[in-house]
């Protein structure tokens, strides 16, 4: 009835250059080793004694964050400020807007003010793909969080760590523990891992944190720990969120902890040389022992470095793919007046 | 259409002599040699060798100081630019293959001043078209061409090292 | 005033009558068939040569929005877009503000479309106060001024005694009820159907079990309290196969289903289009399958629009944010026309849908073409091809998805009561 086009086809532009980015969902294998490989050298950037390149100089990126986050809103202010472009950070509480027209109204008066890049966290799965259909050319958007839908930078920033650790992701059999029901992290993790060719994904959580048909996405669906973490290689525990406890989903954080929290004794099914990364921020003793979390194997520390470099990429590749496509539609403009 | 092709061997002996000299006049010791990707990192290679410096050598990938990103956006292939030891308080050689316009050398410079401030930076080139459009000049070229408006030239590599010169086909 | 309907193939999926002839009409009803009545005169000939002459189509569910949220639509435009679409009959829901639960709304409804003079409005009324689910409407009041059926819609009448006191009522009075289907629990917050495109697209979901569980509960009551009732907008073909199942066991129970859940299944959410935001959700491919093998064996007696127009402002969010529905009036013939164009029924079988089948769920004499009867027509050629756009849509919504799309089947003719009320051009 109706001819679809792959609505991920979106994000990018008429020369299949990045120039939204709202989802590791669709992309080919190349675009997202390509964001690897343009974020390694903004790790390397850190060595220099200016931390800021040019790129972006004159460019305004506004930060629009209608729900509450510090640590993503502030790993992307500095990492605009690191390609030396204008930052505005405003965070819009959903509950003080009604919904949609004061979506929209707020894009109009940022637009306005003549930004180039919106970076957006919003409750509402689909939000940025709604900004995306609707702001003016040339203008980019980042999703930093859309309701349960998708989270890529968070995704990008660990598959950059899972390479430096593991370098090719063909062998790899990695496990997704938690709610995986509320996470876009997951989405997001689970659609990258498969593009980017992981041999297995595996989700580990009780029914109740499983979205219906996950194992359409390409994953093995585990609710037992110890079978699920058998000899994975790579460990990638979701933050559980207290309130699910309010709306029986779970009996307690004790059970949970007890079934599904990540412990030392746990991890022995893993692979010997298997790493275990969280997004953050950790609920010690609700998904995860300290002693692991504190362990050599964790690399949760590094996810913050690796977090500003994929972002710069990101950030740098859509303002270039935004870029390009304008000074085509400038010279066509040009070629039909003459 | 290739109309030319230069061999890269002589013009490399007059560089690393041209470049003794200089050093010597100038009295530096140890330089850091750092080659602009691509072409400019062969020649930087050649240079390290006949030069013999203990030093190892830098590699700048200028594609995040490029000063046309709004106009043809970011290059692909990005790769880290690696700069192996501190480059503040040291006196740098800067290798490119083709100087043109010195818009290349300008980016460079600004990112080697975001690694620390050097104590000097002499400029080194393979062929200087002579085409400036900013006040940027090479201290050492092997050698000067003029070419016409349709003509193109690029250096390949990395083996062996030569020069095309090709005319637009219109 | 006599009008002579000149040379159409004139169908009537009543008595399966099906062929080229002439009808002449006067003093608004049928006169005759086939040959002219003694001392006719055509004050106006209208050519339906190439064209169908059908039943005027009655629609089992369309929202007007009058009174109380006229920014999205009201009697005048929604009855227009009706007569532009073949529609003579439309059933409101109670849904408007204030709720139909008084006769002042209902008489309110009925005097502006006649007013308006474009389709005939049929307006349900609320089941309980103001929809709340806990105190009986007075039914047979309202039944009075003018009331088709009662439903509660989609508000949950949680406590099963109430609903079972409701319908004992309703039979009382042998008042039809309609259910629209669903759990509250089971689809809170819920923006499409829940499987895989929901799970990829990490919106919140609404199973079928929220649909079905609902059916279950309202068919064992309708049993045991025998009343007369109707399931409207039914979504998942577990639940027609449910009713089906009571109709075989002799309950008196009917079901339609809106044509857009016949076209199109979840996976148009893709892409975030709030324009498939609708509620009951599209749902999977097995179930379209289903729900269109149940239309094959009548197990729904109507097909009906669920026209639901929206300001453009309730369209303008994020997915989830945004109002559930579509406009459905002017394109329900063209789309339902597409099941025969993909011959899964035939032309006559399909018009039964949409005239004498829903006349008969309702328990109206309408939707049919027989001498004597009020001249409720639908002219329309099955070729003509057309678009819906911004510019010639009638309804104040312009929300659906087939916006701009080109459509087989354009009305030329709509007559109520043997009046011209729509004319293409």
């Amino acid at each position: 009835m109706f001819e679809q086009q792959d609505p991920n086809l979106i994000q990018l532009n008429s020369e299949g250059q990045l120039k939204h980015f709202l989802t590791t969902e669709g992309l080919s294998r190349e675009l997202l080793s390509e964001i690897l490989d343009t974020a390694d050298s903004f790790v390397d950037m850190s060595a220099q004694q200016v931390k800021k390149v040019p790129l972006l100089r004159g460019k305004t990126v506004v930060n629009l964050f209608f729900e509450a986050s510090t640590r993503t809103a502030s790993t992307f202010e500095l990492a605009a400020k690191r390609l030396s472009a204008d930052v505005l950070n405003l965070n819009i509480s959903t509950s003080s807007t009604a919904k949609g027209e004061t979506l929209k109204d707020t894009l109009m008066t940022m637009e306005a003010m003549h930004s180039d890049m919106f970076v957006v966290r919003h409750s509402d799965s689909g939000a940025q793909h709604y900004i995306a259909q609707n702001v003016t050319p040339d203008v980019a958007v980042i999703n930093a969080g859309d309701g349960r839908h998708a989270h890529p930078t968070q995704a990008m920033l660990d598959m950059l760590t899972i390479r430096q650790h593991k370098g090719d992701f063909s062998p790899l059999k990695v496990a997704i523990v938690g709610d995986i029901l509320h996470s876009r992290v997951a989405r997001s993790q689970i659609h990258a891992l498969r593009t980017l060719g992981a041999a297995e994904v595996r989700v580990i959580a009780p029914h109740t944190l499983l979205p219906r048909h996950i194992e359409a996405l390409g994953v093995q669906v585990y609710t037992d720990m110890k079978q699920g973490l058998k000899d994975v290689d790579v460990v990638m525990m979701l933050r559980l969120q207290r309130e699910r406890m309010l709306s029986a989903l779970l009996p307690s954080e004790a059970e949970f902890y007890k079934l599904y929290g990540l412990s030392e004794d746990k991890l022995k099914h893993a692979h010997p040389d298997a790493i275990v990364m969280h997004p953050g921020p950790i609920n010690r003793g609700v998904e995860i022992e300290s002693a692991v979390a504190d362990g050599p194997r964790s690399l949760i520390l590094n996810q913050v470095t690796n977090g500003i470099a994929v972002r710069m990429a990101v950030m740098s590749m859509s303002m270039s793919g935004q870029t390009t496509e304008a000074a085509r539609r400038a010279e066509q403009h040009a070629s039909r007046t003459e | 259409m290739v109309s030319g092709v230069i061999k890269v061997d002589a013009l490399l002996e007059k560089m690393t002599l041209e470049l003794q000299n200089y050093l010597k006049a100038r009295e530096i010791d140890n330089p850091m040699i750092i080659g602009i990707r691509t072409g400019g990192v062969w020649i930087a290679e050649a240079l390290q060798k006949n030069l013999e410096l203990k030093s190892p050598m830098g590699v700048l990938d200028i594609a995040f100081y490029r000063d046309d990103f709004t106009r043809v956006g970011l290059h692909p292939k990005v790769q880290p630019s690696i700069l192996p030891t501190a480059t503040e308080g040291r006196h740098i050689i800067l290798v490119d293959d083709v100087l043109m316009s010195g818009r290349t050398v300008r980016a460079a410079m600004n990112e080697i001043f975001d690694y620390g401030r050097p104590a000097s930076i002499t400029l080194a080139a393979l062929i200087d078209l002579n085409r400036r459009e900013l006040p940027i000049q090479a201290d050492v070229v092997g050698d000067v061409m003029l070419l016409a408006a349709d003509e193109r030239v690029k250096l390949t590599g990395p083996e062996p090292l030569s020069i095309e010169i090709s005319k637009r086909a219109d | 005033m006599n009008i002579k309907i000149q040379g159409g193939r004139v169908i009537d999926p009543a008595s399966q009558f099906d062929q080229v002839t002439d009808l002449y009409i006067s003093a608004g009803k049928i006169a005759a068939i086939g040959n002219a009545p003694a001392g006719f005169t055509a004050d106006q000939t209208i050519d339906a040569s190439n064209q169908v002459v059908s039943p005027g189509l009655i629609d089992l569910c369309a929202h007007v929005r009058e009174p109380g949220y006229t920014r999205k639509g009201n009697i005048s435009t929604e009855t227009a877009a009706a007569a532009a679409g073949g529609i003579t009959t439309l059933c409101t829901p109670p849904n408007s503000k204030p709720i139909a639960d008084t006769t002042a709304v209902v008489d309110l409804i009925q005097d502006r479309a006649r007013e308006a003079g474009s389709a005939r409005i049929l307006p349900m009324g609320a089941l309980t106060q103001g929809l709340a689910g806990e105190q009986l409407s007075p039914m047979h009041g309202l039944s009075q001024a003018g009331c088709i059926a009662f439903t509660n819609m989609r508000l949950p009448v949680k406590n099963s005694l109430v609903l079972t006191r409701c319908l004992e009522y309703a039979a009382t009075h042998d008042l039809l009820v309609i259910f629209q289907a669903e759990d509250a629990g089971l689809s809170e917050g819920g923006a499409m159907h829940e499987d895989t495109t929901c799970t990829r697209l990490g919106l919140n979901g609404i199973p079928e079990t929220a649909e079905t569980i609902e059916v279950a509960r309202c068919l064992l009551l309708i049993e045991q309290t025998g009343v007369r009732a109707h399931f409207g907008q039914l979504s998942c073909e577990r639940s027609v196969k449910m009713v089906m199942d009571a109709r075989d066991r002799g309950l008196q129970v009917t079901a339609d289903i809106a044509i857009q859940n016949l076209l199109l299944t979840d996976e148009n959410v893709n892409g975030f289009d709030p324009n498939f935001h609708l509620i009951p959700p599209l749902r999977s491919q097995l179930d379209r399958a289903g729900l269109r093998q149940a239309l094959l064996s009548d197990g729904f007696q109507a097909i009906c629009s669920d026209h639901q127009p929206h300001e453009t402002a309730a369209k303008q969010a994020p997915f989830a944010a945004t109002e559930p529905g579509m406009t459905g009036l002017e394109t329900l013939l063209s789309l339902s026309l597409i099941l025969v164009e993909q011959e899964l029924i035939s032309l006559s079988q399909m018009l039964s849908k949409l005239t004498c089948g829903p006349a008969r769920v309702l328990g109206i004499e309408s939707g049919q073409i027989a001498e004597g009867l009020p001249a409720d027509l639908c002219i329309f050629d099955p070729q003509a091809e057309w678009s819906l756009t911004p510019e010639t849509c009638h309804s104040a919504g312009q929300n659906t998805p087939f916006m701009g799309h080109t459509l087989k089947g354009q009305v030329s003719h709509t007559l109520l009561e043997g009046k011209v009320v729509f004319q293409l051009g």
